[in-house]
Order: C-alpha cells, then structure tokens, then sequence
C-alpha cells in the first residue's frame, strides 16, 4: 500500500444520506485528489455506508445514532490518532462547496486554530433565509457575543476547518445536542484558540423554520445558557 | 391508627424489602442501590411498628402537624436520589458514546487491516 501524504481529512457526517452522498463525494474527491475523506455513517438505517465505500474513501460506522456532535467527534478522534495537521467538517447533503475548502485551509496556516465558513461575511454570496431564521441566527450570534467578547457573523456555520490544537480538543471533547456548532465555538474560545470566519457560499437548506423547531431552537437556546453558565475552569469531561 | 391498617403497613413494607432483594440475587440490581432502598426501609421501619413516634419526633422539631415532617423528608429523599440518578445517567452516557466512536473507529482499523491484506 502506498503511503499517502494526507496532512488534512475531510470529515463528512451522515445520516441516512445514500441519496446526496454520492454527488457529494464526487464534487470533493474532484476538487481536492490529496485530502483524505472520512465518511462517519451515524447509524444509518439505509446504505450510508456502502454508498460511501464504493467512492473508495474512509468509512467509520457507529453502531447506533449518536447526532452530528458525536459523528463529527468521531472523526475528530481519528485525525487526531492518525497525526492529520488539520480537519474539514463537511455537509454530506451538499450544502458546502468542496470549492471552498481552500479558503478555509488557509488561515490554519497563518496561526488559526479554527476557521469558520461564513454565509454572511461580505463576500460570501446570497443567502436567502426566513425571517424566522435569521431572528434565531441573531440571537445565537448575541449569545456568543456575551459570551466570548468577540463577534462572528455566522455561529452555527457547520462549514469549518480546524487545526491540530482544535483537533486535540474536539477529539477529547465535543458538544453532542444540537447546536452543537455553536457550543463548540464558545468551547473553542474559552480554552484560548484562535477563531476566525472566512466567506463562504452556501446552498439553502431549508426555507422556513417550522413550529416544533422552533420550540427545539428554544429549548436548546435555553441549554445553551445553561452550558454558558455552567462553563468555565475546572469543568468536567 | 387501626391494627388492620398496621398489618397492611408492615406488610408493605416486608414486601418491598423482599423485591429490593429479589431485584439484586435474580435481576442484578447493584447492591449499592439496594442497600439505599434497605437501609429507608430500616429507618422507616420504627415509625410502621409505633406510629406515635411520628408526633414525638415533630413534637421535637417544631411541627405541629405531623405527617409534614414525613412528606418534608420523602421529598428531600427522593429529589437526593432523582438528582443522583441524573448525574449517573450523564456519565453513562458519556461512557457509551465514548464506545460507540471507539467501536465505529477500531472496525474502521479492522477493515483497512484486511483491504492492506488483500493486496
């Protein structure tokens, strides 16, 4: 076997994503040949799995749904193990780019520790959102804000890089409910890393926010508080 | 209190003792658990056999309704114990997840090992 230099894995988390995947994988494996991809299936009940093993990239299967936070620390762990210099965490239902994974690369090496593709910094695109969402990025950014002292335009971008000592950090601890991006900058930031946001097109998910999600916005804006409150030295895990 | 109602209480009692050692010889129950469940039974147990103590112990504490001081005490038990079941569900969970990736990544070890030997 021939011994790849891979200095950066692209960690996909996916549940139930034969569908998207494949598209997904080919647009990834086009643009960047070198990176290594890491398909985490996050117990997924169609054929995740086998989709994403016919493209001939890494595939870790768990064996029962632990959500993205828990997906995205597997991988995490595994470019930690396996010495990779930095990580990609990447949509499986192609919402990020695989043309943006160098501009999100790139401030890793002038010190950052994690880089977060931004849907809202100027030059970043359009991106249509409801009003409804937008009022619930508002206030998660406000959160943070209060939090950090620092100001991000986009707090739950699932689209970012990170570098060896974010690595170490994730691998070891990672939020695992949802919102977990933004949980995972305000941890990235208290433990003394380096953040920054790049722009980043994005393709649109979903529309609106339906009702029952914006009671789960609610309760976890709620956990959140809670997580801030109760954050600090000497926490555990 | 009647002495119907006092056979029916100590017999509540004797049973609930009987499940909790049941539970841990045919079911597993850890005996830590079981000896939190024993030793309420244990204390409560004086209170079954003469119910006048109930009206001494408020007496000495102030209270002049003395089924409070009972109801006081089970709610403070009980939030102790749920609070405490909380906490070991957290590290639970922790310690599960914690497998589960172990898991997915050592079968993803496992399955590189038989492709590099099949080359």
């Amino acid at each position: 076997m021939a011994l790849e230099v891979s200095p950066v894995l692209v960690i996909i988390p996916a549940f139930n994503e034969e569908a998207s995947l494949p598209a997904t994988l080919r647009g990834l494996l086009e643009y960047v040949p070198v990176t290594q991809v890491l398909v985490v299936d996050d117990g997924s009940s169609d054929h995740t799995a086998a989709v994403a093993a016919r493209s001939g990239v890494l595939v870790a299967t768990l064996p029962f749904n632990l959500g993205i936070g828990g997906a995205l620390r597997t991988g995490f762990r595994y470019a930690h193990q396996h010495g990779f210099a930095a990580a990609v965490q990447f949509d499986a239902d192609g919402q990020h780019s695989a043309s943006g994974i160098e501009a999100l690369l790139a401030p890793l090496a002038d010190g950052a520790d994690m880089v977060i593709g931004s849907r809202f910094l100027a030059g970043s695109g359009e991106y249509h959102q409801s009003m409804a969402r937008s009022r619930a990025m508002g206030a998660l950014r406000r959160l943070v804000r209060r939090q950090t002292h620092l100001e991000f335009t986009d707090t739950s971008s699932g689209f970012r890089a990170v570098g060896p000592r974010a690595l170490a950090l994730f691998a070891r601890q990672y939020p695992v409910e949802y919102l977990d991006s933004v949980e995972a900058l305000m941890l990235a930031v208290q433990n003394g890393l380096h953040v920054v946001e790049v722009p980043a097109s994005m393709q649109v998910r979903q529309a609106g926010v339906a009702s029952n999600r914006r009671f789960k916005l609610a309760y976890h804006y709620l956990r959140l508080l809670v997580v801030m409150a109760t954050s600090g030295p000497g926490a555990p895990l | 209190m009647t002495w119907r109602a006092h056979v029916f209480t100590l017999c509540v009692g004797a049973g609930a003792i009987a499940y909790v050692f049941w539970l841990v010889r045919r079911q597993g129950l850890r005996s830590k658990y079981a000896l939190l469940w024993i030793s309420i039974a244990v204390l409560l147990a004086p209170l079954a056999i003469v119910p006048k103590s109930l009206s001494w112990i408020s007496t000495q504490l102030g209270v002049y309704y003395p089924p409070t001081v009972l109801l006081l005490a089970a709610v403070a038990l009980l939030f102790a114990v749920s609070v405490h079941f909380s906490w070991e569900l957290s590290r639970l969970e922790h310690k599960v997840r914690t497998l589960a990736e172990e898991l997915a990544l050592l079968r993803l070890e496992q399955s590189k090992g038989s492709v590099d030997d099949g080359d």
